[in-house]
């Protein structure tokens, strides 16, 4: 775990690099750049309230694809799951006239359960035909994309081609307790979901049997059949934990963050998911702070553009390149052997006597 | 059959840039690499076309060679770009699926950043390719009777690389030896490498040619119905997926399942105008080709016809 950790250090480190190199080709400064993107996620408080809101989304689809991964399921739908469950949560908003002490319960479980069913498909497809979770969430992803493009267009239509209606501000997570403390942020009750749930999910994976169940299940799944555990169950129920919480990334960004949903883009939280359970090394704590780390960036985009020329979407070619790294992260680990080699050395030679009985297979 | 003639020239034209990226996924699936950057790989062409045309078209405004000289560099690029694709898992053994996410991210951040800072908006705007009648040695291919109007009449020439490449690579896969060694580290590595077969330079090259071939793609929406580098194709690298695996990773498959697709597109583009198809949801049309596929995969589950090491690096040695 601890070499775990400087692997994501570095791979960030080499993505903010990359950056810098790409920056300077495009004839701007570097440290001018780096400088107005980290003002800009972290100056006042009202910048670090947006900050701590962009990363709301993105600890919840971090925690859903960080979740599957333990149970070996490579959940890449949490992008369909989101757009699913605040479609819901939404339509709910728009249509249902309660108290907001209802209202927001029932839209937040109703998001919830929208994922869940959204990955249970996958998540059965999975078990029953062993049909593999990458692509049949990605045509989840896309069959999600059309059905809210139409029953947007055809039902919750707003003011341009391409937006939902708006919620009142009483059917959103907003509440001015949390704007005023961030003197005026659009942060919301979405961040305290987010942040029981990385208490929650990792209570789940570190303290109970069905954690345990599902950690097994992803180390070895014949060795888990083997010692009496069901693996077609875990491996639906933790997709459809899985999309529970993309489901919930959902409503914080559409009846949170924002009002409304936009129609023709599949949600980038989705994707960026998958790089903040990767930095993140797959635990709850990880996938917070990697989450925060691209909540920054996300958010100083848009001051450094705004003081420098460099064009906003460096922040997500720096994201991605570090997913890169971090996909790539044998090539750190190599290095990182080489430079411990000698040490490693000696204990190899004492552990010898016992690897060569494991090599017998 | 008027209908059909109408709108057969528009479900070609949605069906070719599909056919070549699912083509292209093909080969890299079959050498045992799978590419889910087949849609990053399609930015990366239409953006390099988009740069090289718009830059030569104010050099030669009525040179038609341009385009073609795009569509090539387009090929290179996409086949450059797929190097990233290439080294992480090959070499470095990353999961394939997660290197495919980021050659995605990487390429709709990038080439947007750097469109940006080429043109202000982020879009590139290009003069595409005319339709025409076909013509062969003089002759206008056009007047053949029944066919000539369906395939002749009214067509993109791009059409018809595409359908050459697609002939060509039928005949490179089954009939060549470089198609049995690609087929053959797809399917079992280690008796390759133990019949003398460098595995990793199959894959390699299974890898670029998926590259080139998206690019191309990407290139062809551009320069035929599009017009215009945006920085996405709307999720046609990961239609061209669902293409390959309803195909089940065979060429006449993918040019069923990529028509198939193309017309259920063009029925969904035309409805408004056309009375007899009003009656479809529009919905319906659209999520059409991700059900069928999902419905395939559950189908062919006993029976896939998938390459039996796609997905799992090579490692020599290890058994």
């Amino acid at each position: 775990m601890k070499k775990g950790g400087i692997i994501s250090l570095i791979a960030i480190f080499l993505g903010l690099i990359a950056g810098a190199i790409l920056i300077m080709a495009t004839g701007n400064d570097p440290v001018e750049g780096f400088t107005y993107l980290f003002q800009g996620g972290l100056k006042d408080s009202e910048r670090i309230g947006n900050t701590l809101a962009t990363a709301t989304p993105l600890i919840l689809t971090g925690l859903s694809v960080a979740f599957a991964f333990r149970t070996g399921l490579f959940n890449i739908g949490a992008a369909g799951q989101m757009l699913i469950g605040g479609f819901c949560a939404l339509a709910i908003g728009l249509t249902v006239h309660l108290p907001t002490y209802l209202l927001l319960p029932l839209m937040v479980v109703v998001a919830m359960v929208a994922g869940a069913i959204w990955a249970f498909i996958p998540g059965l497809l999975k078990a029953k035909f062993n049909v593999h979770e990458v692509v049949s969430t990605i045509m989840m992803n896309w069959i999600a994309y059309w059905m809210v493009y139409y029953l947007v267009q055809n039902h919750f239509k707003g003011d341009t081609e391409t937006e939902s209606r708006m919620l009142a501000d009483s059917a959103t997570l907003k509440v001015p307790f949390l704007s005023d403390l961030f003197s005026g942020s659009f942060i919301n009750l979405g961040i305290v979901i987010a942040i029981i749930m990385v208490i929650v999910i990792s209570f789940i994976i570190n303290r109970t049997v069905l954690g345990y169940e599902l950690k097994a299940v992803g180390h070895n799944r014949s060795a888990a059949e083997y010692a009496g555990i069901s693996v077609n169950r875990n491996v639906i129920l933790s997709m459809m934990i899985s999309g529970g919480l993309a489901g919930l990334a959902g409503v914080v960004q559409y009846a949170g963050n924002s009002s409304l949903i936009e129609i023709g883009v599949l949600p980038s939280e989705g994707f960026d998911g998958i790089a903040v359970a990767l930095l993140g090394m797959n635990s709850p704590i990880g996938v917070f702070f990697s989450a925060i780390f691209f909540g920054l960036l996300s958010t100083g985009k848009g001051f450094m553009s705004a003081m420098t020329s460099i064009p906003p979407e460096i922040s997500d070619v720096i994201i991605a390149i570090i997913i890169y790294f971090s996909a790539t992260s044998l090539l750190i680990r190599k290095v990182i052997n080489k430079l411990t080699r000698s040490r490693k050395y000696k204990k190899e030679i004492l552990n010898s006597n016992v690897n060569v009985g494991e090599k017998v297979e | 059959m008027d209908l059909i003639i109408q709108i057969f020239p528009y479900a070609i034209a949605y069906t070719i840039p599909l056919l070549i990226v699912a083509l292209g996924g093909l080969f890299s699936e079959r050498s045992g690499v799978v590419n889910i950057g087949l849609e990053g790989l399609m930015v990366v062409g239409g953006f390099a076309s988009a740069l090289s045309i718009s830059k030569l078209q104010q050099s030669y405004p009525d040179a038609s060679w341009v385009i073609w000289v795009g569509l090539l560099i387009a090929m290179l690029a996409g086949a450059l770009f797929s190097l990233l694709h290439a080294f992480a898992s090959i070499n470095l053994n990353a999961d394939q699926v997660i290197s495919g996410i980021a050659i995605n991210m990487i390429a709709g951040a990038l080439t947007v950043f750097l469109a940006r800072n080429i043109t202000g908006s982020g879009n590139i705007r290009i003069t595409g390719m005319s339709r025409g009648d076909v013509d062969f040695l003089g002759l206008n291919l056009s007047h053949i009777p029944l066919i000539g109007s369906l395939f002749f009449k009214n067509a993109y020439s791009t059409t018809w690389l595409v359908l050459i490449i697609l002939v060509i690579s039928i005949f490179v896969l089954y009939k060549t030896r470089f198609g049995l060694r690609l087929r053959a580290c797809g399917e079992y590595p280690q008796a390759a490498d133990a019949a003398g077969i460098n595995v990793y330079r199959i894959r390699y090259i299974g890898v670029m040619i998926s590259g080139a071939f998206s690019g191309l793609g990407g290139a062809i929406i551009l320069v035929t119905y599009s017009g215009e580098f945006s920085g996405s194709v709307a999720g046609l690298g990961f239609l061209a997926i669902a293409a390959l695996i309803f195909g089940q990773w065979k060429p006449l498959g993918i040019l069923a399942a990529s028509l198939f697709f193309g017309i259920a597109t063009t029925i969904t583009n035309v409805a408004q105008v056309v009375p007899s198809f009003a009656a479809i949801p529009q919905l319906v049309l659209k999520v059409f080709p991700y059900v069928v596929t999902l419905i395939a995969l559950v189908i062919f589950s006993k029976s896939s016809q998938a390459p039996k090491s796609v997905g799992v690096p090579y490692e020599k040695g290890k058994r």
